[in-house]
């Protein structure tokens, strides 16, 4: 069964989620649950750190599509670091680099959100 | 000689089957020498496929079954996943534009495309009530 967990903490104002294992349509939901638990908790800043992400199909993809831009339309954002390159690919060949911000580390994207 | 070898699982139409189901294609795509990369091509071309018989086919009812089935030939690696459900319709299928969907705040509807993408050919049947899709890759 695929395996899949997240970490959640802070830095600063900044909520960071990061991703282990393999997010697909079986474990999808868990990561639906953790943005949404962020969202009622008026946590709009948050950085996706894939670091530990070993694989992610559409339907993991499809949690950010639904969810982004209501994160945006309250002021906030999601930002998504640390992807191999596999997992880049993915995002890639939707054409999400040019919807999402998309940083090579955790830092860099926690910056962005004060520039 | 043409070697040609052929191997198959039959499996719940689950979520919960999905990381077996990669693993069974990928692991003899691997061993059919694929490159990584290849394989990683695969792999995610038929979890989207298995994905949605489970969701489009069957409509999540996990007592359905999937069969996968594997086929090698002539410098090509197809696989074909089988169902009893409802007929997916690839005339009626137009290109996804994800800045729309987003906007729109809709997921998924994009695991055609990316099939599509990440294969070298992909053909849907349907043969009475049976509906397959089969998908090569050229190594």
């Amino acid at each position: 069964m695929s395996s899949f967990t997240i970490q959640s903490r802070t830095s600063g104002s900044i909520h960071i989620l990061e991703l282990n294992g393999e997010l697909d349509a079986h474990t999808a939901s868990h990561l639906e649950d953790s943005l949404k638990s962020l969202i009622e908790e008026k946590q709009f800043n948050i950085v996706v750190n894939f670091s530990r992400l070993d694989y992610i199909s559409s339907a993991g993809l499809g949690v950010f599509m639904a969810y982004i831009e209501d994160v945006r339309s309250l002021g906030g954002d999601i930002k998504l670091s640390n992807m191999s390159d596999k997992v880049y690919n993915v995002f890639d060949l939707l054409g999400f680099p040019t919807l999402y911000d998309i940083l090579h580390t955790e830092e860099e994207a926690i910056v962005k959100f004060t520039i | 000689m043409v070697t040609k070898s052929k191997y198959s699982i039959t499996v719940s139409a689950s979520t919960a089957q999905i990381a077996d189901v990669r693993d069974f294609v990928a692991r003899h795509a691997a061993a059919y020498g694929f490159s990584d990369e290849d394989v990683h091509d695969i792999r995610l071309a038929v979890d989207e496929a298995y994905t949605n018989v489970i969701k489009h086919a069957y409509n999540f009812d996990a007592s359905k079954k999937v069969k996968v089935k594997i086929s090698t030939g002539n410098g090509k690696f197809t696989i074909s996943l089988s169902d009893e459900g409802t007929a997916f319709d690839p005339a009626s299928y137009e290109k996804p534009d994800v800045a729309e969907r987003v906007m729109l705040r809709k997921r998924g509807g994009v695991g055609v495309y990316l099939i599509q993408k990440l294969m070298d050919d992909v053909e849907y049947r349907k043969d009475g009530k049976y509906n397959e899709i089969l998908m090569s890759k050229k190594r």
